[in-house]
């Protein structure tokens, strides 16, 4: 019932739309304003860019300023305050091209419209104005260009030597974290060790992979370097810290890395936003199939003492599951029974 | 050299005359060689995929804007790709992303706007009588109209179509196993695709040759329309950057099929170690964007050359800064080529090749600029009649001037970092690739829908469309940079997962209102299009009082265009309001010699010269004409 009476309402309003079509093209052709140069329309198209100019700006101030703390995520990096700090000079900059341009290009179409006594300034060229409009935009962007190239540099640099290693490998659709223990440094891996109890393919006929451990969580410590060793091993998936302003892809057959110090602990930002249930999160954000949407992983960012703490807790991998060490030459077994001992 | 110009036009006039009669509906309609014809038949093609691309695009909308509606009745359509409880199939949804990029990138903006007025604009405004080969031009359109069916069946494959992005990154788009549409749908895609690729090359060689062979006389680069520098420059970087999209999809041919690692490495998949080692996706990445930075440009630039004649016409004045347009479109083709790399920033390529492509990009930024500036001067102290085609140019330039600014943005690579993958770079991308080129071509459509079918396209519907469009255009996209800011990804099914981005239910809500009525109203357009093909108003011969040629031939052109003679040009196309002139026009036809009373100094001395050629041109007809009898 319903259907038929939307289907009789669409049908009487597209009749009616065409009615009045038919009588509008009818009463112009009458009217003699369809062999006019610019009908009665042009005036009011003129003025819709006008109305169009101030409905617009106003909304896009409201709207901009009533939800700034929506969008503007908190940061919790060193070189995110310097990467958000150029987002907003950009931001400056372009905005005022922004609006003066489209002052312009809203208020030409009105004051310039169509006048039957008037005729257009014949104005082919000039070329001072060209050459003007050519040097200073190159000038504005060279400042915005250095900027970022040093930051850029200063982010990409490698990482201090007292880092903190971190390894995080993608896989659909899920990120496997492993550290590298109290030797800071991680095991070598293989992909074709990979297995349900070696996600990430470590191999440990490696002694430096012998006190490796996961954990479900990153936990990482305040105003420590900090090195993602990012790796995939199906798939490119991509690591992405919004609050950290980190993104980096995690590429099969390639490790990419990206170094940063967290400033503020998780208990710090839960204070400061006021939300008790913040957490720092990783998202990816490279198209990676069906669960792409959903490979979460979150951040916890602790006092440096308390991070020393949680390290000297872990147990490596090999304690949780010994079966991975068996098979290994006999000195490294004895080095991995001891390991094993040590953490019983 | 003169003489055997004028003897073989009129040849070819002859020739053209007795074809006519021998024309049936499968020559005339279907397999044509008449540029316009086929012109005609991309810009129908074009808007038959996007109504399909815009389709799709509402569907994803739907489940990002209403994550929790029912989709039970898109059932009958979608069949299994609707979930047992209403709601789309996550993969289907990569799908419908990946399928509407591709679409609208290829389809659409590439063969729809390239296809359209290259084909149907260089031979009418250069002068010629058709492209240097009619039947490679029929040959490109079939080509694509084969890589549509392609594309078209593999919607509807039980696996799907290609999922993984409409850049097919490896080893997603490689591996079936890492999802469904990775078989069978992209085989076809990457069938699909060869063909377009194909195509292209086939219409962009026929361009260049035409552009570069078939002037009339007097048309010299120099006096050349924006429209056909666009459109030849638009080919030339077709030319150059399609194959090597070729060797990437051949390479990525070969991995999927025959065992090679050029993409591949270190793969645990499904239970098991692939042996691939070796491969390196980012050469992927590197090959596809080497093509597809330049395809930003193939899209964009005929959309700037349609704008650029629209707003002179309209205006009633010579665009500002002629040369300098060329120079800038000249420099934006070159520069386009060493960009590619600021797509991957974070890709974990060398950082410092990041820095090296931060510094080209930004230098992209300036024949931009150049070309925002020059637009506006040409409005100012303008005489402006707003045509629908004016509206949608002005609409262009807008689109143009807020996408590129983010664009500023997204170059810098220190805040690439934040913003990569995110909804800002929907938003940047769709504003200045997407709408601003979709408004080309509806600039496009109508100021030369007179051309095209001899009648006029209803103005008033025509306003209406553009306004809803206009508006509808900006409520979709502008919403999407705060989105971005906040740190949305791009492609997710839903944010829900995550704290981040569990927030903004009602701006996307929001969106996807806006996008449902943006795309109603181009029901509007296709009424308009349809309707006015066969009951529009009949035309005159120069509706918009153009300067330009192909409003000097008949209101229904045959094929070969003129009936009689090539015009020769005298002038350039832009003599719009010139001081001293009776009319505020002067086509190019016009010899300076017939108007000295608007003349310029340097002009004035050109009369003497174009009087001799003048003189010549006679005494070789008269000897024509008396061999001829």
């Amino acid at each position: 019932m319903y259907g038929f009476l939307i289907a009789v309402g669409t049908l009487l309003l597209l009749s009616i739309i065409w009615m009045v079509y038919r009588i509008q093209t009818l009463v112009s052709v009458v009217k003699g304003s369809d062999k006019k140069i610019a009908s009665g329309s042009n005036k009011i198209n003129a003025l819709m860019f006008v109305f169009f100019l101030i409905g617009a700006t106003i909304l896009m101030f409201w709207y901009s300023i009533k939800e700034f703390d929506n969008y503007q995520l908190p940061i919790a990096s060193e070189h995110g305050v310097i990467t958000d700090q150029l987002f907003w000079v950009t931001m400056a900059v372009t905005g005022v091209v922004f609006i003066i341009t489209h002052i312009l290009l809203f208020w030409f179409p009105y004051k310039y419209q169509w006048k039957e006594d008037r005729v257009a300034t014949f104005y082919p060229d000039n070329n001072k104005l060209e050459v003007l409009w050519t040097i200073v935009p190159a000038i504005v962007l060279t400042f915005l260009v250095i900027g970022g190239w040093r930051a850029w540099s200063d982010i990409t640099a490698p990482a201090p030597e007292n880092s903190h290693v971190v390894e995080i490998l993608g896989y659909q659709f899920a990120w496997e974290v492993r550290y590298p223990g109290m030797d800071n440094t991680l095991g070598e891996h293989d992909y074709r060790l990979t297995s349900a109890t070696n996600v990430s393919g470590v191999d440990f006929t490696d002694k430096n992979s012998l006190d490796d451990f996961m954990s479900p969580v990153v936990v990482i410590p305040k105003g420590e370097p900090v090195l993602f060793k990012i790796r995939a091993r199906d798939v490119l998936h991509s690591v992405f810290a919004p609050h950290m302003r980190l993104k980096m892809d995690a590429v099969p057959g390639m490790p990419t890395r990206f170094w940063f110090t967290p400033t503020k602990t998780t208990e710090e930002m839960r204070r400061e936003t006021g939300n008790d249930e913040f957490v720092y999160e990783i998202a990816c954000t490279e198209i990676c199939g069906r669960g792409h949407n959903a490979m979460r992983k979150e951040i916890r960012v602790v006092e440096p003492d308390e991070f020393r703490k949680w390290m000297s807790e872990q147990k490596p991998y090999i304690v949780n599951n010994p079966s991975l060490v068996e098979g290994l030459p006999a000195d490294l077994k004895e080095l991995a029974e001891i390991t094993i001992s040590e953490h019983k | 050299m003169a003489t055997a110009s004028v003897a073989s036009h009129s040849d070819a006039a002859h020739d053209h005359h007795d074809h006519e009669h021998h024309d049936n509906f499968i020559t005339k309609y279907i397999f044509s060689t008449d540029h316009k014809m086929i012109g005609k038949q991309f810009l129908v093609t074009g808007i038959f995929w996007a109504i399909i691309g815009g389709l799709l695009s509402l569907i994803f909308r739907l489940q990002l804007g209403f994550p929790d509606m029912s989709l039970e009745w898109l059932r009958p359509i979608l069949g299994g790709w609707i979930t047992p409880d209403g709601a789309l199939d996550p993969e289907f949804y990569l799908a419908l992303v990946t399928m509407h990029g591709t679409i609208m990138v290829f389809f659409v903006l590439t063969a729809g706007l390239s296809g359209t007025f290259s084909n149907f604009l260089i031979p009418l405004q250069i002068g010629a009588r058709d492209m240097a080969s009619g039947f490679m031009n029929m040959l490109s359109y079939w080509f694509f109209f084969v890589s549509g069916v392609i594309m078209f069946i593999s919607l509807f494959i039980e696996t799907g179509p290609a999922g993984g992005g409409w850049v097919v990154y490896p080893p997603l788009s490689a591996l079936e196993q890492a999802i469904p549409g990775s078989g069978l749908g992209m085989t076809l895609w990457l069938i699909a695709m060869t063909f377009f690729i194909a195509s292209s090359l086939l219409g962009g060689i026929n361009y260049i040759t035409t552009v570069i062979n078939l002037r009339t006389k007097g048309m010299s680069f120099s006096r050349l329309p924006l429209t056909i520098w666009a459109f030849f420059l638009t080919a030339v970087i077709g030319l150059l950057s399609f194959p090597v999209l070729f060797s990437a999809a051949l390479l990525l041919v070969f991995d999927r099929s025959f065992g090679t690692s050029f993409y591949l490495s270190d793969i645990y998949i499904g239970g098991e170690a692939l042996p691939n080692t070796g491969g390196s996706p980012v050469l992927y990445q590197h090959l596809f964007w080497f093509l597809g930075h330049p395809e930003v440009y193939i899209v964009l630039l005929p959309a700037l050359g349609i704008t650029s004649e629209v707003i002179a016409t309209n205006a009633r004045k010579p665009i500002f800064g002629y040369k300098a347009m060329i120079i800038s479109m000249l420099g934006i083709t070159i520069l386009s080529f060493v960009v590619w790399a600021h797509h991957m920033f974070v890709s974990g390529m060398n950082p410092f090749l990041g820095s090296i492509f931060m510094f080209l990009t930004l230098i992209i930024a300036i024949p931009s600029a150049v070309k925002v500036f020059n637009y506006l001067t040409t409005l100012w102290r303008g005489n402006l009649i707003f045509t629908p085609g004016m509206l949608f140019s002005i609409g262009l330039v807008s689109f143009f001037i807020s996408g590129g600014l983010t664009g500023i943005f997204l170059g810098n690579s220190a805040i690439d970092i934040q913003l990569h993958d995110t909804y800002f770079v929907v938003a940047h991308f769709h504003l200045v690739m997407g709408s601003a080129s979709f408004f080309g071509l509806m600039a496009g459509v109508y100021h030369w829908f007179p051309k095209m079918f001899g009648r006029m396209m209803d103005a008033r519907l025509g306003y209406i469309h553009f306004w809803a469009t206009f508006i509808g255009v900006y409520l979709v996209f502008f919403p999407m940079h705060y989105i971005g800011i906040a740190g949305f990804p791009r492609r997710y099914y839903s944010w829900t997962g995550f704290e981040f981005t569990n927030m903004y239910t009602d701006l996307n809500l929001f969106v996807s209102v806006a996008a449902i009525l943006t795309f109603a109203a181009q029901l509007i357009f296709l009424f308009n299009f349809f309707y006015s093909m066969y009951k529009g108003r009949v035309a005159t011969l120069n509706p918009w009082r153009s300067n330009t040629l192909e409003w000097t031939t008949p209101l229904h052109p045959q094929h070969g265009n003129w009936p009689g003679e090539i015009p020769s040009v005298y002038r350039w196309p832009y003599d719009y309001s010139k001081p001293g002139a009776a009319e505020d026009y002067i086509p190019q036809t016009v010899p300076l010699s017939a108007t000295p009373e608007s003349n310029l100094p340097h002009e004035q001395e050109l009369v003497k010269l174009e009087k001799e050629i003048i003189a010549d041109e006679e005494a070789v007809l008269v000897a024509n004409e008396s061999t001829n009898s």
